[in-house]
């Protein structure tokens, strides 16, 4: 199988589709349906052309190739990483044996589902993201958004992909079902339920692309452990490309932070609302929300799939082999924290194998410090006495053993009145909504920017921040 | 599962922990919403609105209260209270954790449940609809079988699912397959496809597979399930009439007895009390349930009666012959109870003796008893009695309460001999005395006073030496003879099933697939066909 990419076919790959005819006559019959939904759900702001970055090879150098496109022309299509005839399963019962080519039949099902859901959140982070083209605060983001946009559009076509070469009709009943599901919609809502909510702002853009986009860096690193090459090979290249959603959402945070700092030293007050920035608090209780609605994509603590998923080699540990343990999980035990009734955390002794939605989200949670630890650099650098913290695990929590319990940002575990009358400190009240909202203003004049917003230090592809990243009609 | 738990069935929905009973016209909704913390034993968390006995003793009180206390429902809108899921079926750890006879018994207890909900429709009027409003996995689906009518939200994601046999290497206790071919017509291809897949049918195919009979948008769907709740409203033929009140059992009329091998029911005739059949009904329903769960060791029942036959078909007449809601109710409830009986694994014999009034209705306890022994002399404290036993036949014993087959219990005695019972026709309302009884085939035997004593202890004591298993799977076959019906395939042929696979190492031995469900670990199978 050839990892160079064939952008002469009609659908761009690097799987040989032309030698699959019945693959590519499925395929090719969903892409005028993906159109549609494109053009339906996609991006609402109408350009003449997108700096954008579009892959060429899925090696390890220059794999991309930056160029102005049409973004409706952007050439979406089907890249895994490549072959490895060598690979064996990592960890499960099958550990040791060689990775799957094909679907075993028994667990047909298992990977269908585990595709779908992943499947399912990709488009929908372009339907939440639908409108802020028309709010930009540069070309610079503007392009960013757009760059984020088709590749989400990418990785439904990956998953897409699986669904039409491994899982017969079903598959491509299912492939179909995602393009029907639609994020917030009343009568077919997207599976889980971060990506109903909705993406109003820049700023929760950026957040968004910080850590939900961050929780699918985690699946996908699950999912790339997979004894089914197939997944695992599309997964690998996928999080090549998440890298830069998340990029966004770092830098992002990074400049709103930086303009905040700015506009504070210079008028001397933490309250700089009036003068056009967005203050520290609301910036906090923005991570909260977004944090804590990610967390939420974990799934339970516990988890009788996500165990049965892992001995049968289906999804792995973030990093599996780089962990010093026998890959197997039977024997291994591990604590779970739980809040009790009483106001005090407690403890659960659990089987390992049945707390890996706890490890990952435990890697995620690390992961997520970093960025809050960037963040906080960035005021101490500018001598501002406040720290962005990232909220406790429990705290608003609708998903596993801390949903239906009442925790604060610092862990502590409160009676339902104490929390409401601490929630308008901690998320984001509809007056933060509103103002962050009426800071939206679109800026699409080269060079220029936001004010409620720092311009980036290096622009892309080594082109300065004045570049004219999109043309717009 | 220790029987350190004392099961008791009595319930009011002011109590209810998992269900949300609410009426107002011709429409009742029946919410599911499981407390995950309320299980009736220790050590399992009900999630995802799955169930356990306690959760079912609740859906048949509301079942009960529907038909007795509110006589203008006609439709029943079965659903969920919980976001994007309708229920996830028996709670599996439960099911793990759970003892052979608990489980058995749980799966005959949700079985009875899901027929008197059937029960309903067919012979009150009272339409039982599904709303099906996320994901309805094994028992979720069951329930939603037992309904008249399943309506699936059609949101692209919900589906129905029967993963017993993929997941849990055993069958869908609650006569899932069977209502599948059998009830709803599914193809039997496709109705393998189905119960073979674990992740369900959703959408246009579950309509097409019949596996659900209409598809509802999301948005809106309370509200066009009710309408459609409306219109099934106006085709349903529930009688008029009051309703009355399930107030707490008195415990006057049935009386239970324990020694080490047996138990011995006394049922108490009427006074001049018109409530007389429903308050028995309901104080011998809850003894039946409360002798199968609490006691599993006592094997044989001794089933006794007490009072004046007269006065029983007095009262049978009474409530026979009027045509209301509430009469219908109280005879279709006296049939199920009776059912409850012909499906107790357990050996019943029927003692008659001097004093008691196994007439017309009550004699159909006799009737559902494996033996019948009636005392040909005196009672055996009082020789100088003139008292003497007798039976009586009546309307009761010719059809109106049918057993699970379709058949009345003289029918199925005499299946051999269907002219037979055309000729006890003629005996209706004739006090029959032992010999009489003994001519006729209605009893097994007819010792006089001086054979009485030894005879019954020796017919007991012959029992209790027997194999509990042997005597369970013979006593089924012996009572259910003839035609199967929907029901009796249920209770014998997927149940006896059932208990096989649930005694199997590949499903409760320590790798079969029942106990290492949850574990994260897969299950091993031996791969020989049995």
């Amino acid at each position: 199988m050839s990892t160079k990419i064939d952008y002469d076919a009609k659908i761009p790959n690097n799987v040989d589709l032309s030698g699959d005819r019945r693959l590519q006559r499925a395929l090719e019959g969903w892409q005028p349906k993906f159109l549609d939904w494109w053009g339906e759900m996609g991006p609402t702001l109408r350009t003449e052309g997108v700096y954008l970055r579009t892959a060429v090879s899925v090696g390890r150098d220059g794999w991309a190739h930056f160029d102005h496109v049409n973004v409706p022309d952007y050439r979406w299509g089907i890249f895994l990483a490549e072959r490895d005839p060598d690979r064996v399963i990592t960890f499960g019962e099958h550990q040791g044996e060689p990775v799957w080519q094909q679907v075993p039949g028994e667990y047909r099902a298992d990977l269908q589902r585990l595709i779908v859901i992943q499947g399912d959140t990709e488009p929908a982070s372009v339907e939440q993201q639908k409108l802020l083209g028309l709010t930009a605060p540069s070309l610079y983001d503007l392009r960013n958004l757009f760059q984020v946009n088709v590749e989400e559009g990418r990785h439904l076509w990956a998953m897409v992909y699986l669904l039409h070469a491994y899982f017969g009709r079903e598959g491509r009943d299912e492939a179909e079902g995602l393009l029907l599901r639609n994020s917030g919609s009343p009568d077919a809502p997207r599976i889980l339920g971060a990506f109903n909510e909705e993406t109003a702002d820049w700023l929760a853009f950026y957040m968004f692309t910080y850590f939900t986009d961050r929780d699918g860096k985690y699946q996908l690193g699950t999912l790339k452990e997979s004894g089914f090459d197939p997944l695992s090979r599309t997964c690998e290249f996928m999080l090549k490309e998440e890298a830069h959603h998340m990029f966004v959402g770092t830098t992002g945070v990074d400049r709103v932070v930086t303009r905040s700092a700015e506009l504070i030293r210079e008028h001397d007050t933490f309250d700089i609302a009036g003068h056009g920035g967005i203050p520290l608090e609301v910036i906090q209780r923005y991570l909260n929300f977004h944090y804590t609605v990610s967390l939420d994509l974990f799934g339970s603590e516990t988890s009788t799939n996500a165990a049965n998923y892992y001995t049968a080699g289906l999804k792995g540990r973030w990093q599996e082999t780089r962990r010093k343990d026998d890959h197997k999980l039977t024997d291994a035990a591990g604590s779970l924290p739980r809040p009790r009734a009483d106001g005090t955390w407690g403890t659960d002794e659990l089987q390992a194998i049945l707390l890996l939605n706890l490890d990952l989200r435990e890697e995620y949670r690390a992961d997520c410090q970093t960025g809050v630890n960037r963040w906080n650099k960035i005021l101490d650098e500018a001598g501002i006495d406040f720290r962005f913290v990232l909220p406790h695990p429990g705290f608003n929590r609708e998903v596993g053993i801390n949903s239906g319990h009442h925790v604060t940002p610092d862990g502590t575990v409160v009676d339902e009145r104490t929390w409401l009358a601490g929630k308008r400190r901690w998320l984001p009240t509809p007056e933060d909504l509103t103002f962050v909202r009426s800071l939206m203003h679109p800026v699409y004049e080269r060079g220029k920017i936001a004010s409620w917003v720092a311009p980036p230090r290096q622009g892309i592809n080594g082109k300065p921040f004045d570049y004219e990243y999109v043309y717009l009609s | 599962m220790t029987r350190t738990t004392t099961v008791t069935f009595e319930r009011h929905p002011g109590g209810y922990r998992h269900w949300k009973l609410s009426t107002g016209g011709d429409v009742a909704w029946l919410e599911l919403d499981v407390d995950a913390d309320g299980g009736l034993v220790p050590g399992y968390e009900l999630k995802l609105n799955s169930y356990d006995l306690g959760v079912d003793i609740e859906l048949y009180d509301a079942t009960q209260r529907l038909r007795f206390e509110h006589p203008e429902v006609r439709v029943v809108i079965v659903t969920s209270a919980k976001d994007n899921v309708f229920c996830a079926g028996a709670n599996i750890r439960m099911l793990a954790s759970s003892s052979h006879e608990w489980k058995v018994n749980f799966c005959k207890f949700t079985n009875e449940t899901r027929n008197a909900m059937e029960d309903a429709t067919a012979h009150s009027g009272q339409l039982y609809v599904a709303a099906v409003n996320g994901t309805c996995a094994g028992g979720g689906y069951e329930i939603a079988l037992a309904c008249e009518k399943i309506l699936l939200v059609d949101d692209n994601s919900s589906t129905v699912a029967l993963p017993e046999v993929p997941l849990l290497g055993v069958l869908p206790g609650t006569g899932g397959l069977t209502r599948v071919v059998d009830k709803r017509g599914v193809r039997r291809d496709l109705a393998d496809v189905f119960a073979t897949r674990p992740d369900g049918v959703k959408g246009r195919t579950a309509v097409d597979w019949r596996l659900v009979d209409e598809l509802v948008p999301r948005q809106g769907f309370r509200e066009a399930v009710l309408a459609r709740a409306k219109e099934l409203a106006r085709t349903s033929e529930r009688l008029d009439g009051e309703g009355v009140e399930l107030t707490p059992l008195t415990h006057r009329y049935v009386d239970i007895s324990l020694s080490p091998d047996e138990a011995t029911i006394t049922v108490k005739g009427p006074e001049d009390d018109g409530g007389w059949l429903l308050d028995v009904t309901r104080e011998l329903d809850d003894a039946i349930l409360r002798l199968r769960t609490n006691e599993p060791e006592l094997g044989t029942w001794v089933l006794r009666t007490e009072g004046d036959p007269a006065k029983v078909l007095e009262h049978e007449r009474a409530v026979f012959d009027a045509k209301d809601c509430l009469s219908n109710e109280i005879v279709h409830y006296w049939k199920r109870t009776l059912k409850r009986l012909d499906v107790t694994s357990r050996s019943l014999i029927a003692l008659i003796e001097p004093g008691s009034c196994f007439a017309g209705l009550l004699l159909e306890l006799a009737l559902a008893a494996d033996r019948q022994y009636i005392l040909d002399g005196p009672p055996i404290d009082d020789e100088d009695s003139e008292e003497r036993a007798s039976i009586m036949l009546s309307e009761a014993n010719f059809g109106r309460l049918p057993m699970g087959n379709g058949l009345s219990r003289l029918e199925s005695r005499f299946f051999g001999d269907p002219g037979h019972v055309t000729r006890l026709e003629d005996e209706r309302g004739k006090p029959l005395s032992p010999a009489e009884a003994n001519d006729l085939g209605l009893v097994t035997d007819a010792p006089d006073d001086l054979d009485w004593e030894d005879e019954i202890r020796i017919a007991l004591e012959g029992r209790a030496s027997l194999s509990p298993d042997a005597l369970s799977g013979m006593e089924a076959n012996h009572r259910f003879v003839g035609p199967e019906t929907l029901e009796s395939k249920i209770f014998g042929r997927l149940a006896a099933w059932q208990n096989w696979i649930f005694t199997r190492p590949n499903a409760s031995g320590p790798e079969g697939a029942l106990r290492r469900y949850g574990t994260g670990q897969k299950a091993v199978f031996d791969r020989k066909r049995v």
